[in-house]
């Protein structure tokens, strides 16, 4: 990135993420700067993984991007936070593309190799502690739930087709999402989120 | 599909793991059900959490210059382009630009103005022009906007300024590398838009100062309004 100053005249680093939307919603393109400073790397990270190719997930994170600069009026906090917002029509989009393309992989969504940090230290070091807390509680699941989880999030599979793809009720499955995005809900908030935490639960199916 | 059913499909919907049929009589069913709206909120924040899961490499530099090329782009574009106006479209087009910059209080305020004077209106049609320019960029800040053409023309747009009151005017200034030179004089309102006097160059701060009626050749108070029209990145 060049490093010539880019156009803004005030400071965004004391504005919550929906103080953020706000400013978005005034056609405030340097609002759009922050938002995407705050949550590009994440976004791209997650269309990357969705659609595993460089140039589509561009797209998808651009699209989402310019999808939230036309309706930041229509963002409604009481729905959910201004980061899952923006990251659902960033997913959205990644969603859509790769169901049109049909990029999809039948083998389950392997670990990939480490990335070289490139980002400052700060933010590799938030992404990776978040990473693993998010995969630390994943593993926590049930197989069945966390494979319904990754494979309609990070597959972008709708639940149509994991029925037909796992030889299950549709029924079935929106059950494992449920009771699985429910329980990682839970597994989320705890404090340390450490093994010890974590009581075996039967799950239904 | 039944509501129960539909209740159902929250999971998946915050998944995005519905076909679109699915899902437009899923978001059908969320404006009437306050129970799935709550669900969805915490569910759909839980789903976000997810795209935190993954390897986060740095995505190409340029991505971020794209996006913001675009979004500004879009916003001038919704501009008509017209090689004159007369003078009532004039004010109509002004209006029309402010709105496609987000201005649309500034719209409300110019309507009722469309029988102001000729000075005025020429103004208005200034700003609509610079506005209008393809690569105009606008640089934002918490009062207004400053819009820069390419070729160095300006216009500030300003929210809710207060009346200078009696014998004071608002005067705006351009520094570039010198003292700050006058830029023209204006006067309070809910929303307003003046053309600047001379160009902005690249990198040039533009002030606004309140002063005694009929201006000032160089700022006497501390500028209230101070923004740069920082290069391009």
């Amino acid at each position: 990135m060049s490093e010539t100053p880019r156009p803004v005249v005030r400071s965004f680093a004391h504005l919550s993420d929906e103080a953020v939307v706000a400013l978005l919603a005034r056609s405030d393109e340097s609002a759009l700067a922050e938002l995407y400073d705050r949550f590009g790397r994440v976004a791209y990270g997650l269309a990357l993984r969705i659609l595993r190719d460089d140039k589509l997930a561009e797209d998808a994170v651009q699209e989402g991007f310019l999808t939230a600069w036309r309706n930041a009026d229509r963002f409604m906090p009481e729905r959910g936070k201004a980061s899952t917002w923006l990251l659902t029509l960033v997913h959205r989009r990644a969603v859509d593309l790769v169901r049109r393309e049909d990029r999809r992989r039948a083998e389950p969504l392997s670990e990939t190799v480490e990335p070289e940090a490139s980002g400052s230290a700060e933010d590799d070091a938030w992404l990776r502690f978040e990473r693993e807390r998010v995969q630390s509680a994943l593993k926590q699941l049930p197989d069945q739930q966390r494979e319904a989880l990754e494979l309609a999030y990070y597959g972008g599979f709708s639940q149509t087709e994991l029925a037909e793809r796992l030889g299950q009720p549709v029924g079935t499955i929106k059950s494992r999402m449920f009771t699985g995005l429910a329980r990682l809900r839970e597994l989320l908030a705890e404090p340390g989120n450490g093994e010890a935490a974590w009581k075996p639960t039967p799950y239904t199916t | 599909m039944e509501a129960n059913a539909l209740h159902d499909l929250t999971a998946a919907y915050a998944l995005d793991a519905l076909d679109s049929e699915d899902a437009r009589a899923y978001e059908a069913h969320l404006a009437r059900c306050e129970r799935c709206r709550e669900e969805l909120a915490e569910l759909s924040d839980t789903a976000g959490a997810l795209a935190y899961g993954t390897e986060a490499p740095m995505p190409p530099p340029e991505l971020r210059a794209r996006i913001l090329q675009e979004a500004g782009r879009e916003r001038l574009n919704v501009v008509p382009l017209r090689p004159r106006w007369v003078k009532p479209v004039a004010a109509i087009a002004a209006v029309a630009a402010c709105t496609a910059i987000g201005l649309g209080i500034w719209a409300a305020t110019l309507s009722s103005k469309l029988d102001r004077s000729e000075s005025q209106l020429a103004r208005q049609e200034r700003v609509a022009q610079i506005v209008g320019q393809p690569g105009s960029r606008t640089i934002s800040f918490a009062r207004g906007t400053l819009v820069v053409a390419p070729n160095g023309e300006a216009a500030l747009v300003l929210r809710n300024l207060a009346p200078a009151g009696n014998d004071r005017t608002y005067e705006a200034w351009i520094a570039a590398e010198g003292a700050p030179e006058p830029a023209g004089l204006f006067e309070g309102g809910g929303a307003v838009a003046i053309p600047l006097d001379r160009p902005v160059p690249k990198g040039a701060t533009v002030m606004v100062t309140k002063e005694p009626a009929g201006g000032r050749k160089s700022p006497s108070s501390q500028p209230f309004v101070i923004v740069r029209n920082a290069a391009q990145s």
